[in-house]
């Protein structure tokens, strides 16, 4: 009998073995099964792989995390037979707990097909949210976005409805839909899971988008720490055109729409919009004073969509299901799904997407099941390097964009990473300055300069030096770190130290051991 | 046999060439010579700069504001320890160390065989399975202190191959 075995080609299944537990599955002899290896994307289950699953008539049943030297032990345990029993058998999926109470929606498809086959795609509801679309005029688009409710997910939560209505409305020879694939944010990896499990989905919403604004031209800016994300995103584009769903006359239509990808260059600062159109025009990657808004003056001063990987890959979920059964989902200003990604300190990590209004603590204890380490957590910090660091006694807050925003917190991204009770939050402190210092675009003093400062007065304030002054001026370092920056890498470089200072004060009062003394490790910054 | 100088020389037309005809082609033409030259030679501003009607003082900017580019070579293989928040959390700051101290080198700096480079990277958006880290194409998670050697000996042991290949 022919037996369908799943192994995830996704970058972090391949990270802990998923291409060699691949192999062995491959070259298994057994007698009376025939062996079909088919590579899937991950379902995001991340703790689980290399998650293999078996398709059977009940529907596919999971084993993880598989290595090799599992393999024959499983074959003979009956695997390939969906047999339960192993110490690694997980039964269906599907009935897995942290996926099966999730709201799926822009990761449907993410682990179920084959990440480059547009016959998958197409048969698991692609591309019926494209032809929805271009069966309407361009501004019935937009005002279908903007019904849905759908704010970036990139970081800043602008309205995407109104971002592309900007567009829409100027006048211009040519207009660019750019994706912004540089995901820099530390914890955080859905934008690399959609483009690796499921590339055909952003393509279409960005053909969307393009169709909507006007726009004939995309370009993918992804981050070049993402080798395995361009071979596939390379390939589903040209795929996509052999298809005619990229070039000339896209699916028979009158819309000519097509996509480069283009590779950053190990800078964070070039993930803020502006410093992204300057990199992807071949400059510094230094962030431009806004207005003129790159909806008006974006790329080649041209008007310009910028919209993030989750954002643009929402789109088609959005026309084929409508704006309404979209916007149903979510609480308050914050409508639909979001991707939140379990990182860190965990012992389920991986991607869960859920409506808006989940706690802290639902996340972090439920479908994270607390500490990797087996210790008490201590703290999770929210929204990447420039977040804020939360205490467990705020993680009855919701994860809405403004219930946050009330405790002085942001979702960004939406990474959530925790730390246990080992952690030391003044050290924690000092590396949100030292990466600022790194990856500041230089263009403003609080920031080029005021990180440097910062390093230097968090090293005495552990060392015990003039301990109250020096906190003060940390303080107020902070302050005009916040209301002196351009952008928020210096605005918001603060956040991660204000709170850690306000709830981890305990951390600062230690007298550095000689053990822990400190080691000056500030890397080169940009010249 | 060709010499160092035309090789150089090739790489910077050939990349120039290949990408010259797009939009923005600077980055691009960057990355094919960094990949290829494992550095971006002085010697080669003043042509690209050239060819794209920028001043050799733009190109300079360009190249010295990008991490991924560098001006001394980097060794055959990169090794590249993510140093960011999901990594620190799971004893991240431990197998920095291990890196360190299994090639004796620092962030940024490389062996004197021209071997092996150490860098720093700020996510590898493989958090869910930290700590990671980045060799040439190949990303490695859930690395333990005892695993970094055997990462450090692949790497180098697939450079000896590779070698062997190219005799
Ligand atoms: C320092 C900094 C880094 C950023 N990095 C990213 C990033 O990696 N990815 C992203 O989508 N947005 C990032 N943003 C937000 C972008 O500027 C912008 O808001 C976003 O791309 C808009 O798309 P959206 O509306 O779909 O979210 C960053 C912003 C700042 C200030
Ligand atoms: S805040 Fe920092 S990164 Fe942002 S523009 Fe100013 S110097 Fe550049
Ligand atoms: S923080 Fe290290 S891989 Fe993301």
């Amino acid at each position: 009998m022919n037996v369908r075995v799943y192994v995830p080609q996704d970058s972090t299944a391949l990270s802990v073995g998923a291409d060699d537990v691949a192999q062995k599955l491959a070259k298994q002899d057994v007698a009376e099964h025939s062996i079909d290896v088919i590579r899937n994307g991950s379902r995001g289950l991340f703790w689980l792989e290399p998650l293999v699953e078996v398709e059977t008539e009940r529907g596919r049943v999971a084993y993880g995390p598989v290595t090799v030297e599992d393999i024959d032990d499983l074959i003979q345990s009956g695997m390939l037979s969906g047999k339960q029993g192993h110490p690694l058998a997980l039964g269906l999926t599907e009935e897995i707990p942290f996926l099966k109470n999730q709201q799926r929606l822009t990761f449907k498809r993410a682990g179920i097909t084959r990440p480059t086959s547009i016959e998958d795609y197409q048969a698991h509801q692609g591309f019926i949210g494209l032809t929805r679309a271009l069966s309407m005029s361009p501004q019935e688009c937009v005002d279908e976005i903007k019904d849905s409710g759908l704010r970036g997910r990139g970081g800043a939560a602008f309205p995407t409805g109104i971002k592309w209505q900007t567009v829409l409305s100027a006048e211009a020879d040519q207009k660019y839909i750019v994706c912004n694939a540089d995901e820099g944010d530390s914890g955080t990896f859905a934008d690399r899971l959609q483009m690796e499990a499921d590339p055909y989905a952003l393509i279409e919403g960005m053909i969307i988008a393009g169709f909507a604004v006007g726009a004939d031209k995309g370009y993918i800016y992804l981050r070049e720490e993402y080798p395995h994300s361009y071979t596939v995103l390379k390939e589903a584009i040209s795929i996509a055109k052999h298809h005619k769903f990229l070039g000339a006359a896209i699916n028979g239509s009158a819309f000519d729409f097509d996509i480069e990808v283009r590779l950053g260059a190990k800078s964070y600062v070039c993930g803020e919009e502006t410093a992204l159109l300057n990199s992807l025009e071949g400059k510094r990657g230094v962030v431009r004073a806004k207005p003129p808004l790159p909806a008006l003056e974006g790329l080649f001063a041209k008007p310009t969509v910028v919209n993030n990987v989750l954002s643009l890959s929402t789109v088609p979920t959005i026309f084929a299901n409508g704006a309404d059964s979209y916007a149903e989902f979510g609480m308050g200003r914050s409508r639909g799904t979001m991707p939140f990604q379990l990182a860190g300190n965990l012992k389920q990590t991986g991607l869960v997407e859920l409506a808006f209004g989940v706690t802290v603590d639902e996340l972090i204890n439920e479908f994270g099941a607390g500490s990797r380490s087996g210790r008490p957590l201590k703290a999770a910090q929210l929204g990447g390097p420039l977040g804020t660091y939360l205490p467990p006694s705020q993680w009855k807050t919701q994860m809405d964009y403004e219930a946050l925003a009330e405790i002085n917190a942001v979702l960004g991204h939406g990474g959530v990473v925790a730390f246990d009770d080992t952690v030391d939050m003044g050290e924690q402190a000092r590396f949100a300055m030292e990466f600022c210092v790194v990856e500041s675009c230089g263009k403003c003093t609080p920031c080029r300069i005021g990180s440097v400062r910062g390093v230097e007065t968090i090293d005495k304030i552990r060392a015990n030096e003039n301990r109250q002054d020096n906190i003060n001026l940390l303080h107020s370092l902070c302050s005009t770190m916040v209301n002196g920056s351009l952008c928020a890498m210096g605005g918001m470089t603060p956040f991660p130290v204000q709170s850690a200072l306000e709830h981890f004060a305990e951390d600062f009062d230690r007298v550095e051991s000689s053990s822990q003394k400190i080691v000056p490790t500030l890397a080169k910054s940009r010249t | 046999m060709q010499t160092e100088t035309e090789n150089v020389e090739m790489v910077v037309v050939d990349a120039v060439v290949a990408h010259q005809h797009l939009a923005g082609p600077l980055l691009p033409i960057l990355h094919q010579i960094q990949s290829e030259l494992r550095h971006i030679p002085g010697s080669a501003l003043n042509y690209i700069a050239k060819a794209l009607n920028l001043s050799r003082a733009e190109v300079h900017g360009v190249v010295s504001y990008y991490h991924s580019f560098t001006t001394k070579p980097h060794g055959k293989t990169v090794i590249e320890v993510c140093r960011a928040e999901s990594c620190q959390a799971v004893g991240g700051r431990k197998i920095e160390q291990r890196f360190k101290d299994a090639l004796g080198l620092d962030f940024g700096e490389t062996s004197s065989d021209g071997n092996v480079t150490l860098e720093s990277v700020y996510c590898l958006g493989n958090c869910a399975c930290s700590p990671s880290v980045r060799v040439g194409e190949n990303i490695y998670g859930r690395i333990t202190e005892s695993g970094v050697n055997a990462i450090v000996d692949k790497a180098i042991s697939q450079l000896a191959k590779s070698k062997e290949l190219n005799q």
